[in-house]
């Protein structure tokens, strides 16, 4: 057998979540997510786990969240629409610090929008997943290879932090074919759950799981420890740079987005002008420090993605708006093209430094 | 290799039906002045047929293809127009199936059509698919094609690759696991399928190589 193979994306999630261990999928068809699903109903079987179509999206996560609280590894994956109708519960999976993974394959929005790629959730995941004060960890792959491997840190971040971890792809890189080094997967980290419902067994105190809180005191306190957690995962942000030693002009573009911003980069420099890339690997924690080390030589940023510009207030944020942010986007399903964004590039060029 | 007037492009879901076929149409193109390709495909809602429709329309070749190809409609038709292929018998007409069981149902409705005419219908393997990578589990999706799409394979087509990544080690390879499904099968293997670039060193070694082009998106140039 091979040690590499010919992966779609959206196999390559599920694959990898089998390999870490995995044996619980809970989901609902949509496009263009549906062999991931597809994927885990044919593998499931085999390996003694379970895969389950729910009646609906919010059945599934909620589904999620019993055999998270089962203690077992257990994953959802959907497309931006069932990700709305999943946001309640992974609120409540926040409110009772449960471990859970959740893929999106972005396609257009709002409503039911269209089947083509997108990068319009990217506030969904990072702002306002659900009600209340929470996040999730977001992980933004930009390959079929980082596909497989992030998922399989999401579901070892998931349980080290005790928090959801997203794998945000967009309908791009769920469909498109790759070659992924499965044996990557060799070493998976499991983390012991003694807070688990797994039965007393008579030798200890109950377990419970819950996320309703009669005094607002302890609600608050809850809430403060949730938050030094959020801080120390903070320290997690991770980014990929390229060509920025030198670069006067810094792209910042995740996922599908940073490939093509990779070939602008080059475009740019062809054409005389410093570029560099940085890619956002996590989305939340966002590499806010990163950001801002740019700044220090950088003139001028461009933000590449696939949304009317929401990464692009992250970007400006942590740069605390010290430098002028271009926004390079398409909307609705259409992919931006390495000719837009070199303009952009040179456009940035132009700026004065301040 | 002779061409049959009808020849049907079947497989394992992302075995590479899509770009075998239009490279076979392609060829096809060289030989007969009359050729259509039809994307018969009710699965895949993206890399369709219809991706290559410049290339097919500069060869001077009908593609028939769903007015929702491509688009945001995920709506899982058939094109009327797939009739013509039987209506014109002058013309020499490739088509192109979904992936699996579930894409092959497509082609089940024109089984008594397929019965009357003069038709190939070929298996696409790839090997370094994850769920086709050992001879039984490729037999047994053939077979859950088979019984879908009412219809006998009449030959099979190697498409073994890793994409951008594959070597002719990776080609060589693959041939073993073809042979071996061909003896199962006793299907012949009609033609061994590599990217262009790679032909050139293999054609020695392997009888039957068909090099192929494959369509080039923008975000993946340049990425090796």
């Amino acid at each position: 057998m091979a040690e590499k193979v010919l992966m779609k994306g959206n196999e390559a999630v599920a694959e990898a979540a089998i390999m870490a261990g995995c044996r619980h999928f809970f989901g609902y068809p949509i496009t263009p997510q549906t062999e991931l699903a597809a994927y885990m109903a044919k593998r499931m079987p085999k390996l003694g786990g379970t895969y389950l179509q729910a009646e609906s999206e919010i059945a599934a996560i909620n589904m999620v969240y019993g055999a998270s609280a089962a203690g077992v590894r257990a994953m959802t994956s959907s497309s931006s629409p069932g990700l709305s109708l999943k946001s309640e519960g992974l609120s409540y999976l926040a409110g009772s610090d449960l471990p859970a993974v959740v893929v999106n394959i972005q396609r257009g929005g709002p409503g039911l929008g269209g089947i083509r790629p997108s990068q319009a959730d990217y506030f969904h995941a990072t702002r306002s997943t659900g009600h209340g004060d929470f996040h999730l960890i977001v992980l933004a792959p930009n390959t079929v290879q980082e596909m497989f491997d992030l998922t399989i840190e999401a579901f070892e971040l998931a349980d080290k932090y005790r928090v959801t971890a997203m794998v945000l792809g967009d309908g791009m890189l769920g469909q498109v074919m790759e070659p992924v080094d499965i044996s990557r997967a060799g070493n998976i980290t499991t983390f012991a759950k003694d807070w688990a419902l797994t039965g007393t067994q008579g030798k200890r105190s109950k377990n419970i799981v819950n996320s309703l809180y009669l005094e607002a005191e302890e609600l608050e306190m809850l809430n403060l420890k949730r938050y030094e957690k959020y801080a120390e995962v903070g320290k997690y942000a991770r980014t990929d740079s390229y060509l920025t030693e030198d670069a006067e002009v810094i792209v910042v573009a995740y996922g599908i987005c940073a490939r093509i911003a990779k070939n602008a980069v080059n475009g740019a420099r062809k054409k005389g002008v410093k570029a560099g890339l940085i890619r956002p690997i996590t989305l939340w924690p966002f590499p806010k420090k990163q950001m801002k080390a740019a700044a220090a030589t950088a003139k001028a940023f461009v933000v590449v993605e696939m949304s009317m510009g929401q990464m692009v207030e992250d970007v400006e944020l942590s740069i605390r708006c010290s430098r002028p942010v271009i926004l390079c986007s398409r909307t609705g399903g259409m992919v931006p093209t390495d000719e837009a964004v070199i303009s952009a590039i040179m456009e940035a060029d132009r700026t004065e430094r301040s | 290799m002779s061409a049959s007037r009808v020849t049907i492009f079947a497989g394992h879901y992302g075995s590479g039906k899509t770009n075998v076929a239009v490279n076979y149409a392609l060829w096809l193109r060289f030989s007969h002045p009359k050729v259509m390709i039809a994307d018969l495909d009710i699965v895949n809602p993206y890399f369709r047929t219809k991706d290559s429709a410049e290339k097919l329309q500069a060869a001077g070749i009908k593609l028939i293809s769903s007015d929702t190809a491509n688009s945001n409609v995920d709506a899982p038709s058939v094109p009327g127009e797939i009739n013509s292929i039987f209506d014109n018998t002058e013309w020499y007409s490739v088509i192109d199936v979904g992936g699996d069981d579930r894409g092959a149902y497509a082609l089940g409705r024109y089984h008594e059509k397929f019965l009357q005419d003069s038709v190939s219908s070929f298996l696409v393997v790839n090997m370094y698919r994850p769920l086709s990578r050992d001879v039984e589990a490729t037999l047994e999706i053939m077979r859950e094609i088979e019984t879908a799409a009412r219809l006998k394979f009449t030959g099979m087509i190697n498409n073994s690759n890793l994409g951008p990544d594959t070597t002719p080690a990776d080609i060589i390879n693959s041939i073993p696991y073809a042979e071996e499904i061909s003896r199962e099968t006793k299907l012949p293997v009609v033609m061994t399928s590599v990217i262009r670039s790679l032909a050139a060193e293999l054609e020695a070694s392997i009888p039957n190589l068909f090099p192929i082009d494959v369509e080039e998106y923008v975000w993946q140039k340049s990425q090796k």
